[in-house]
């Protein structure tokens, strides 16, 4: 993988391109999308949305197809771009945390995230941490004194597996609270976070974790506050009033990154041009008005920069696993 | 009124030119394939399944569809009942007393239209008890944590083979193989069980396969062994001479049989086939002497109709407010609903508001479109009746291949249904029911779920499971829906056998 290739190379070919040398790559017929999910779920969202810019920019020849290949939570698709699809030039997979964190527990036998071509980040949707409205904790350290009094005073539901993301989330904030016992902090998982929300609402479990756009519902309705969400400033528009953890105190970050990797082996041409075509998707007025009807904050990474994301973000989250006992 | 307001949104929604024409499509299909002896509701909504992700619908479209499919099926059984004398499912075996003499009589039309008018009143009335009952049901729901959950997932269980069921042993074991299957995959702290290492198994079993392959391809390869390549015997239908007056005449007979149907519907096991029983024998019992029910009175048409249709319409009560299915073809329903990212439950009526009050809206609109279409074109679908399977179910065959295929793209779907198919005939053979097995696997996951949620809450104390009074009152009707069949089930199935002639195939 060239990682060390200097940019001004790419700068001096993205010239060359644009003084008509032939030979640059550049998509021809079908371009294919995978959404490792069943219709409906935000990888779905992801290629379906992300196809449809791609196609009213003409950064692509014709339409983006979409295709759903669910299992394994993403583990199908991504064993499939290895070994089946490895040097194809015209295929983008979506991916998200959930792919970090599946590939940093080693759900994904035998694979690592440098089998693939990691081409970047375009928008994300952050943690919050959330109770009922009537819950005894007004803020994120009141809660995590609790924790750290007990561990086991402060039931959270979440809509990922145990060790999933939405897990991950309340164990990154104790952890930067300083809470000690980790692994005993209960964590019930439900199938989605509507789910998990409404048992919060009911009164049956304390809080809430979650990403801000799958809160927005309840926090319409006045059912549910959220303690803090976990970005680094705080969020445009509706949100601005949350506050986040860091300006509690409680250095916690937990952004569920949406974006897309390819198979290996493709041409450097190929890759930079699916690069750029990344950068370009962000900076257009479509995709921004499709982060803002969606609930996207911005978050962008490309190229060089993604992967190293990538590789921190495994690399966190397998810590993480260990210390909790999720990972040997 | 927020209700109103859902409800004309849905309307919105249902009368929108591609939804209504899907609409139409699925009322038709659906008396078409409740027509058929021998392929239930149940089997129609799944047969029916793979066509929704062949043709890629939205998932508001997809439901509209199958929802009227399923309305369909319930107006179709009574096609067969009336002129055959055979049931084209178990609840329209009632129908079978009084409609088949009609028919003898030389007045086979008066008794289809006359069914179809009871229909039509049965799952309206159902329709506006839906309207009316879910969302405060929903409302309620929220009270439910894990163990109350646990225990009416129990309660679904105790009730599944019903009244009605024939083999109490055979309904646990069904049970139990889905529970078993329900196991597979990914548990949700991360443990892999029976994955044997392979990737496609991580998520477990997919419903819609299992589904599809043990209804859509068991049907088929039982094709195969009948060789049964010819059709019904042509059926001739007199001209239909109905006056306003005997339309008067059956209305009270309409509405108390759509209003016991409903109510049976709601009540989780019971079920069509038990409020179609009710809605007869009511009707025997009201008219008293002044009737002549088993001769050809109209009464005894209209009654069982409302009843079973009212009932259908009263299953997806409980499915839509708890995600409990009332009914094997409700629980067919959930599975799609499930697969297609949206959640029953309270949170539905919020969050996926356009799509449940489109659906209810579907329901009112469909019934109309069958109203109409059953009564001037009832010709068509007597005469459809007659076309050999061999030309039907390769098409049936086809739709199931592309629809799974579709799904997700993969061959190890397609060998996943097939190896169903056969699982599912092998089943049918031994005659276990192939619903409580759908039901386990779908329900298997949750109640496995809210058992683990209830234990953590309280640190392992099992008495958590039954320390609220809700969870004490679904334990004690779990209790009773065991034992009643037992008690209850001899006498009631005997009276409808004598009542019946024969049995019926396996219905709801």
């Amino acid at each position: 993988m060239p990682k060390t290739t200097p940019l001004k190379l790419f700068a001096i070919a993205a010239l060359t391109v644009s003084a008509g040398a032939a030979q640059a790559f550049e998509p021809q017929g079908r371009v294919e999308c995978i959404a490792p999910a069943d219709p409906g779920g935000g990888w779905d969202f992801t290629c379906r949305s992300v196809g449809n810019v791609l196609e009213a920019l003409d950064l692509v020849p014709a339409s983006v197809q979409t295709i759903n290949m669910a299992g394994a939570g993403g583990g199908v698709a991504f064993a499939h771009t290895v070994s089946r699809r490895a040097g194809n030039e015209q295929l983008l997979v979506a991916a998200s945390t959930a792919t970090t964190t599946r590939l940093a527990q080693g759900q994904f036998p035998g694979m690592t995230a440098d089998m693939v071509n990691w081409i970047g980040a375009l928008g994300a949707d952050y943690g919050v941490i959330a109770v009922a409205t009537d819950s005894e904790y007004d803020d994120l350290p009141e809660l995590m004194a609790a924790l750290d009094e007990d561990p086991r005073s402060v039931k959270f539901a979440g809509g990922s597996a145990k060790g999933g993301w939405d897990h991950l989330k309340v164990l990154i904030a104790a952890q930067a609270a300083g809470v000690d016992e980790l692994p005993r902090i209960p964590y019930l998982s439900y199938n989605n976070g509507g789910e998990a929300m409404t048992q919060v609402v009911g009164g049956h479990v304390d809080a809430f974790t979650g990403d801000i756009t799958e809160a927005q519902g309840f926090l319409e309705s006045g059912d549910l506050r959220v303690l803090a969400v976990l970005s680094e400033e705080r969020l445009p528009g509706e949100f601005a009033d949350i506050p986040t953890a860091r300006e509690q105190g409680i250095d916690a970050l937990g952004p569920n990154w949406r974006g897309f990797y390819m198979p290996a082996e493709i041409s450097e041409d190929a890759r930079q041009y699916w690069i750029d075509a990344m950068d370009t998707l962000y900076a257009s007025q479509e995709w921004q008005d499709v982060m803002t009807n969606n609930g996207l904050m911005p978050f962008h990474m490309s190229a060089g920069e993604f992967e190293r994301f990538v590789t921190e973000q495994i690399a966190e989250i397998q810590q993480l696993s260990q210390d909790i006992g999720l990972v040997q | 009124m927020e209700t109103l307001g859902y409800l004309i949104d849905g309307f919105g929604v249902a009368l929108a030119p591609h939804n209504l024409m899907f609409a139409l499509l699925g009322a038709f299909l659906g008396t078409l394939i409740g027509a058929l002896p021998g392929l239930g509701p149940a089997n129609g909504v799944a047969i029916l399944i793979p066509l929704a992700f062949t043709l890629g619908l939205a998932p508001e479209t997809a439901l509209i569809m199958l929802t009227s499919v399923y309305a369909g099926a319930m107006y179709g059984g009574r096609i067969s009942s009336i002129l055959l004398n055979i049931p084209g499912d178990e609840p329209a075996m009632m129908t079978c007393l009084d409609g088949y003499p009609m028919a003898q009589q030389g007045k086979a039309a008066e008794a289809l239209a006359i069914s179809a008018i009871a229909s039509f009143m049965g799952s309206l009335i159902a329709t506006v008890g839906l309207i009316l009952l879910a969302p405060i049901l929903a409302d309620f729901a929220l009270t439910f944590g894990p163990a109350e959950y646990f225990a009416l997932f129990l309660l679904a269980f105790a009730t599944l083979g019903g009244i009605t069921g024939k083999n109490p042993v055979k309904t646990v074991v069904a049970a139990c193989l889905g529970l078993m299957i329900a196991t597979m995959g990914i548990d949700n702290t991360g443990v892999q069980r029976y994955t044997f290492g392979v990737l496609e198994l991580y998520e477990g079993v997919d419903f819609i396969i299992a589904i599809v392959g043990l209804f859509a391809i068991s049907e088929l390869l039982f094709f195969i062994e009948e060789k049964a390549g010819g059709g019904k015997e042509k059926m001739a239908v007199n001209k239909l001479s109905l006056s306003w007056a005997e339309i008067r005449g059956i209305m009270p007979s309409s509405i108390r049989g759509g209003v016991l149907g409903f109510i049976a519907g709601v009540l989780p096991g019971a079920g069509a086939s038990l409020g179609s029983f009710i809605g007869y024998t009511l009707e025997k019992k009201m008219v008293g002497s002044k009737g002549y029910f088993g001769k050809g009175d109209p009464r005894g048409v209209a009654g069982p109709e409302a009843g079973n249709n009212g009932a259908s319409s009263g299953a997806l009560v409980p499915m839509l407010t708890l995600g409990v299915p009332g009914s094997g073809t409700t629980a067919v329903l959930l599975a799609l609903l499930i697969s297609m990212n949206i959640t029953p439950g309270p949170l539905m009526f919020t969050q996926n508001a356009d799509i449940v009050w489109g659906v209810i809206a579907a329901l009112l609109i469909g019934n109309f479109l069958l109203l109409v279409l059953n009564i001037p074109l009832v010709g068509i679908f007597v005469r459809l009746l007659s076309v050999p399977p061999k030309y039907l179910l390769p098409i049936v065959t086809m739709i199931a291949f592309v629809g799974i295929y579709s799904i997700s793209n993969t061959t190890f779907d397609l060998y996943f249904m097939v190896a169903f198919g056969v699982a599912g005939y092998v089943l049918r053979k031994l005659e276990i029911p192939l619903v409580p097995v759908i039901l386990g696997l779908l329900l298997g996951p949750e109640m496995e779920k809210n058992l683990r949620h209830a234990l953590d809450i309280s640190g392992g104390d099992w008495s958590v499971l039954w320390n609220s009074g809700l969870a004490i009152g679904l334990w004690v009707f779990a209790g009773l829906g065991l034992i009643l069949p037992y008690l209850v089930g001899p006498l009631l199935r005997r009276r409808m056998k004598v009542a019946a002639g024969s049995g019926g195939p396996e219905g709801d």
